[in-house]
């Protein structure tokens, strides 16, 4: 599974993509993010407003609860503020 | 048409060659973005725009399909820069052409509204020694919610 971060995610979480195998079970968005909150402060000061986090699955917008699988690209970011 | 550049771009260039040889078009109207001075009452010296390279091409592509989807447009074309900018600097355009104006104007709005709040861009301005992520305005999400169906 490919993750990407965008803007202040990127420097929150110190990295702009990374390839990570999660546990059996994440199967679903937000399970993906309460696991990353596991890995270290980056992750949880990233994570720690998912009001102000927005996530596209495999280049598409999406909601928390979107399903992923292995060999999905998943981004997370700010809300755009493109134009 | 869509492009995702680096730099800059002639509008007046851009718009010739989108109509040129149609002779169906009654009005084109464009719109062009400009990197401001100033932002919410704090100087702006630079600005920075990040992308995500891939999904920024397809989901312009979208909301263009989606425009010419609602109005009847001749051509039609979204540019936007990403990389450091300069005030005065253009940041994007769009472009409509139809034969009649009020579905060019309309599908104008309709595009910048909508690529504000789906095309995966963020600004991260620089007053010359601090750096800031600009924050999604509320405004902006109200503007684009007009046009849900």
């Amino acid at each position: 599974m490919k993750l990407l971060y965008f803007a202040w995610v990127r420097s929150r979480i110190g990295m702009a993509a990374e390839d990570i195998a999660p546990p059996d079970g994440v199967n679903n968005v937000t399970a993906l993010v309460e696991w990353l909150r596991t890995r270290g402060p980056g992750y949880m000061l990233a994570f720690a407003d998912l009001e102000v986090v927005r996530v596209a699955v495999n280049q598409e917008h999406a909601d928390f609860d979107a399903a992923i699988k292995p060999g999905d690209e998943i981004a997370f970011f700010p809300p755009v503020t493109g134009g | 048409m869509i492009k995702v550049q680096e730099q800059d771009f002639d509008l007046q260039a851009e718009v010739a060659a989108l109509i040129k040889g149609k002779t169906d078009i009654g009005g084109v109207v464009s719109f062009t973005g400009l990197v401001r001075d100033v932002s919410e009452g704090a100087k702006v010296a630079a600005m920075t725009l990040e992308h995500y390279p891939g999904m920024t091409q397809k989901q312009l592509a979208a909301i263009e399909a989606e425009a010419c989807a609602r109005w009847p447009l001749s051509a039609s074309l979204i540019i936007h820069r990403y990389g450091r900018l300069l005030p005065g600097e253009q940041i994007m355009a769009v472009v409509t052409a139809s034969a009649h104006r009020q579905a060019a104007f309309e599908a104008a709005e309709f595009l910048v509204d909508w690529l504000k709040t789906k095309a995966p861009f963020w600004k991260l301005e620089s007053d010359g020694a601090q750096e800031t992520w600009v924050e999604a305005r509320d405004s902006d999400d109200a503007a684009a919610e007009r046009w849900e169906k």
